[in-house]
C-alpha cells in the first residue's frame, strides 16, 4: 500500500477533530473522502501532508512513517514532501511569484535541481495541464480553474507518489469539473495515487475508484 | 483748595504705589547658561543668581519696578526679545551688528576677551587659531566665537564644532574629541577650573561686549536703561556686582570711561557681522546649508540602512526565536520606544564617553539607527504575521525548511506590506536627524538655526531649510509610491 492510515487521531484546541480513522490506498487509485463541512476530511489530508501533527495512530506514505507526538523534521520531512503533494482548496499560490516560479520553486530549492531544467520541467507541467500560456501570469491574474491547475503543477513538480486535493471542485463550473475528472484519470493512469476530500457527491461517484465517508471526525462507512 | 488737594495727592500716591507694587521688569535669560551669568540658586532652586540677575535687579530698582525672571533658551533670546516675551534680555548677550539692526540694544556693560583653550600638552603647539588648520575647534552656537571660527574655517581650515551649552566643549576637549575651544574669558576660566589638564592661551583673538536687548521700538525704555547703566558705572554699583562674581578686571574701567565719554565701541568684525540684509546673508550661508543638507541625507540613509538591518533581525527573533530571546527583544523595543531619542543620543555620546569615545557622527548614526530599528522591527513583525498562514502551509507542504520559507516566501511578501510604513519612517527619520545637533553634528536644522541666530531672523533661513527638507523627502515618497504601484500591478 502506498498510503496506509491507521487509527488516525488529530486534536485541535483540545478537541479531537479526527478520531480513529483508518483507510488505505494503493498505487494508481483515486480515493474520495466525502463528508459535510467540519467532518474532519480536510484535517485528514493536512495530517497526511505533515501539516497537522497526529495525536494518535500512524500514517505510512510512500515509505515514510508518521507517528503521534513526532514532528517530521530534516530528512524525514524532505522524504515526506517528495512522497506527498497537496493542492489546497484555495490553492495558496505564492502571491509574489509568477505561475512558472511557483511551480519551479520546490525543484530548485528542495530538490536542488538546476534552475534551467526546473523551469523547463515547470513549463512542461503547465503545458500538460493546459495552462502553458499562463506561465508568466501572477496568481491574482488567474481564474479559479487556472489557479487550481497551476497548484496541481506545483504539487506534481516534486513528482510525489501521492497527490492530495482538498475540495477540488469548489471553484469550478460543470465543464471545468469534467476537465478535472479527466486530468485526475490521467494522473492515476500514470500510476499516481490521488486522494480527494470533497462534499461533491456527484463528482466523487463519477471520478473516484472508491469513496469513503466521514462524519464528525470518524469514518462513517466505506462505499 | 488745600482740603481738596491733600486727598487727591494721597489718592495719587496710593494708586502710584499700587501700580509700583505690580509693575515688573520682566527680563529674559537662560538659567542653563549657569554661573556667573544666570543659574538656579543652589540653596533655593526657585530663585536665580548670577551677575546678570544683579544687573537686572539694579535696572528694575532704577525703574521703580521689581525684576521677574523669564526663562528662555540662549539661542532663542533674540526672537523672544523681538516678540516682546520680556522687557529686556540679559544673559551674556553679545553686541553684534545683526542685533543692533534688529533689536533695541543697550550700551555695553561688560567687555570680554575671546580666549583659546587647549590641552596642557598642546600648549606649545596650538597657540593661535592659525595653528589649528584641519583641527576641530569647539564653541557655543550663535556666538561671536562661532562667527570667528567660521571665518577661520575659510581662511585657516579650522573645523568649527558647535555645542548647545558651554560645559561639554571643555569636557570634550579634555577627552580629546576636539583640539581647542574658543569662548569668552568668563566661560573659559570656568571651563579650565572644572576640567584638569586644560590651559587658556594668551593669544588675543578679539574682544566683545555684553549688552541688553529689547524689542525694536522700545527706544524710550532702552534710553532709560542706558541712563541707569551709566549711573551704575559712575557710582561703582556695576563694579561691585562684577567684583562679587570675580569678573572685575582692568578692561572694565577703560570700557566704562569710553561709554561715559559717549564714544561708540568698535565691534568685532566676523563672518556673521557683514550686511544684515537677509538675502545677502542667505547667499553667504547657502553653501553651508547645502553641505548640512548633504550631512542630513547621508546620516539619514546610513541610519535607515542600520535600522532596517537590525529591525529585520529583531523582528525575525521575535517571530521565530526561543522565548527568552523574544522577551529580551521585546524589552529592547519597549525601552527604546519608551524613552526620548534625545536622551538616548546624550547617553550614547556624553554618557558613554568615559568608556567609549564615539565620534559625533558615528554616535548620531548608531543612535538614530538603534532607535529606528525598534520601530522598524515592529513594522516587520506585523508584516511577517500578516502573511497568510496558507502561504506558509504551502511552503511547508513543498518541503521548504523554515529558513527557506522565511527567505523565499514570507519575507518577500512581508516586505511588500512593510514598504509604505517604512517610507513613512524614513521621512520621519530625515526630520528626526535634526536632534543629533545636540551631540555637535551640524546638520540642516542646526546650520539653519546658526544662520538664523547670526542674522537675527528666521524668515529666510527657515524657508530655505524647509525647501531643502522637501527636496530630500519628496522624491523618496515618489519612489516608494512607484515601487508600490509596480507591485500592485505585478
Amino acid at each position: 500500500m502506498i498510503l496506509d492510515v491507521r487509527d488516525m487521531a488529530v486534536r485541535r484546541g483540545g478537541r479531537l477533530v479526527v478520531d480513529g480513522v483508518s483507510f488505505a490506498a494503493r498505487q494508481g487509485e483515486l480515493l474520495a473522502i466525502m463528508g459535510a463541512s467540519g467532518s474532519g476530511k480536510t484535517t485528514v489530508l493536512r495530517s497526511i501532508a505533515g501539516l497537522d501533527p497526529l495525536a494518535g495512530g500512524a500514517v505510512d506514505v510512500g515509505g515514510v512513517s508518521l507517528k503521534a507526538g513526532v514532528t517530521p523534521r530534516g530528512g524525514v520531512r524532505r522524504r515526506l514532501h517528495r512522497s506527498v503533494g497537496i493542492v489546497f482548496q484555495f490553492h495558496h499560490l505564492f502571491a509574489h511569484m509568477s505561475a512558472l516560479d511557483n511551480v519551479a520553486l520546490a525543484p530548485v530549492h528542495v530538490l536542488g535541481r538546476p534552475r534551467d531544467a526546473s523551469d523547463q520541467r515547470a513549463r512542461e507541467l503547465l503545458e500538460a495541464l493546459g495552462v502553458g500560456s499562463r506561465a508568466a501570469a501572477m496568481p491574482h491574474e488567474l481564474s479559479g480553474g487556472e489557479a487550481q491547475r497551476v497548484a496541481i503543477a506545483r504539487a506534481l513538480a516534486v513528482e510525489p507518489a501521492v497527490l492530495l486535493m482538498d475540495e477540488p471542485t469548489a471553484s469550478l463550473d460543470r465543464a471545468r469539473r469534467d476537465d478535472l475528472a479527466d486530468t485526475l484519470k490521467q494522473l492515476t493512469a500514470q500510476g499516481r495515487t490521488v486522494v480527494i476530500a470533497t462534499h461533491d457527491e456527484e463528482f466523487a461517484r463519477a471520478a473516484a475508484h472508491r469513496v469513503i465517508v466521514m462524519s464528525e471526525g470518524r469514518l462513517a462507512r466505506e462505499g | 483748595m488745600r482740603v481738596v488737594l491733600v486727598p487727591l495727592i494721597l489718592a495719587l500716591l496710593v494708586v502710584n504705589a499700587a501700580a509700583q507694587a505690580v509693575a515688573e521688569l520682566r527680563w529674559g535669560g537662560d538659567a542653563e547658561g549657569g554661573a556667573p551669568f544666570v543659574e538656579a540658586d543652589p540653596r533655593d532652586p526657585t530663585r536665580v543668581v548670577g551677575f546678570d540677575v544683579e544687573v537686572a535687579q539694579l535696572l528694575a530698582g532704577g525703574l521703580g519696578r521689581t525684576a521677574r525672571f523669564v526663562q528662555v533658551g540662549f539661542t532663542s533670546l533674540d526672537p523672544a526679545a523681538a516678540r516682546g516675551d520680556f522687557d529686556i534680555g540679559l544673559s551674556g548677550i553679545e553686541d553684534t551688528p545683526a542685533r543692533r539692526a534688529r533689536l533695541a540694544v543697550t550700551i555695553p556693560y561688560y567687555e570680554f576677551r575671546e580666549v583659546l583653550t587647549v590641552r596642557e600638552a598642546d600648549r606649545g603647539r596650538f597657540r593661535t587659531l592659525a595653528d589649528l588648520g584641519g583641527r576641530r575647534v569647539a564653541t557655543l552656537g550663535a556666538t561671536l566665537a562661532y562667527d570667528m571660527l567660521v571665518a577661520a574655517q575659510a581662511e585657516l581650515g579650522v573645523v568649527p564644532v558647535t555645542y548647545e551649552d558651554d560645559v561639554h566643549p571643555y569636557s570634550d576637549l579634555a577627552l580629546g574629541r576636539v583640539d581647542a575651544v574658543v569662548l569668552d574669558a568668563v566661560l573659559a576660566d570656568r571651563g579650565v577650573r572644572r576640567n584638569t589638564g586644560l590651559v587658556n592661551q594668551d593669544a588675543d583673538l578679539g574682544v566683545g561686549y555684553y549688552v541688553g536687548v529689547l524689542a525694536p521700538g522700545q527706544d524710550a525704555l532702552r534710553d532709560r536703561i542706558n541712563g541707569l547703566l551709566r549711573a551704575g558705572m559712575r557710582d561703582g554699583r556695576l563694579e561691585a556686582i562684577f567684583r562679587r562674581w570675580e569678573m572685575w578686571n582692568e578692561d572694565q574701567p577703560r570700557l566704562y570711561a569710553r561709554v561715559l565719554a559717549g564714544e561708540s565701541v568698535e565691534l568685532l568684525r566676523t563672518a556673521g557681522s557683514g550686511s544684515p540684509n537677509a538675502w545677502d546673508a542667505a547667499r553667504r550661508y547657502f553653501p553651508a546649508l547645502l553641505q548640512a543638507a548633504v550631512i542630513t541625507l547621508i546620516l539619514s540613509c546610513a541610519a535607515m540602512a542600520l535600522a532596517v538591518a537590525i529591525g529585520a533581525l529583531i523582528a525575525t527573533g521575535r517571530v521565530y526565536g526561543p522565548r527568552p530571546l523574544q522577551a529580551l527583544l521585546t524589552a529592547y523595543v519597549e525601552v527604546i520606544r519608551g524613552t526620548p531619542l534625545l536622551l538616548q543620543l546624550f547617553v550614547l555620546y556624553f554618557g558613554l564617553a568615559p568608556l567609549v569615545q564615539l565620534p559625533a557622527f558615528m554616535a548620531a548614526l548608531i543612535g538614530l539607527g538603534l532607535n529606528y530599528a525598534a520601530y522598524e522591527s515592529e513594522i516587520y513583525r506585523g508584516a511577517l504575521q500578516a502573511v497568510p498562514q496558507g502561504q506558509l502551509d504551502a511552503a511547508r507542504a513543498l518541503g521548504l525548511t523554515d529558513r527557506q520559507a522565511l527567505k523565499l516566501v514570507r519575507a518577500p511578501q512581508a516586505f511588500r506590506l512593510a514598504l509604505a510604513p517604512m517610507t513613512n519612517d524614513f521621512v520621519a527619520l530625515l526630520k528626526d536627524s535634526s536632534l543629533v545637533s545636540v551631540i555637535t553634528v551640524v546638520e540642516l536644522t542646526k546650520q539653519t538655526s546658526i544662520f538664523a541666530a547670526n542674522i537675527g531672523s528666521w524668515a529666510v533661513p527657515g524657508a530655505l531649510c524647509a525647501a531643502l527638507y522637501l527636496v530630500l523627502s519628496l522624491p523618496l515618497a515618489r519612489l516608494a509610491r512607484r515601487i508600490e504601484k509596480k507591485w500592485r500591478q505585478a
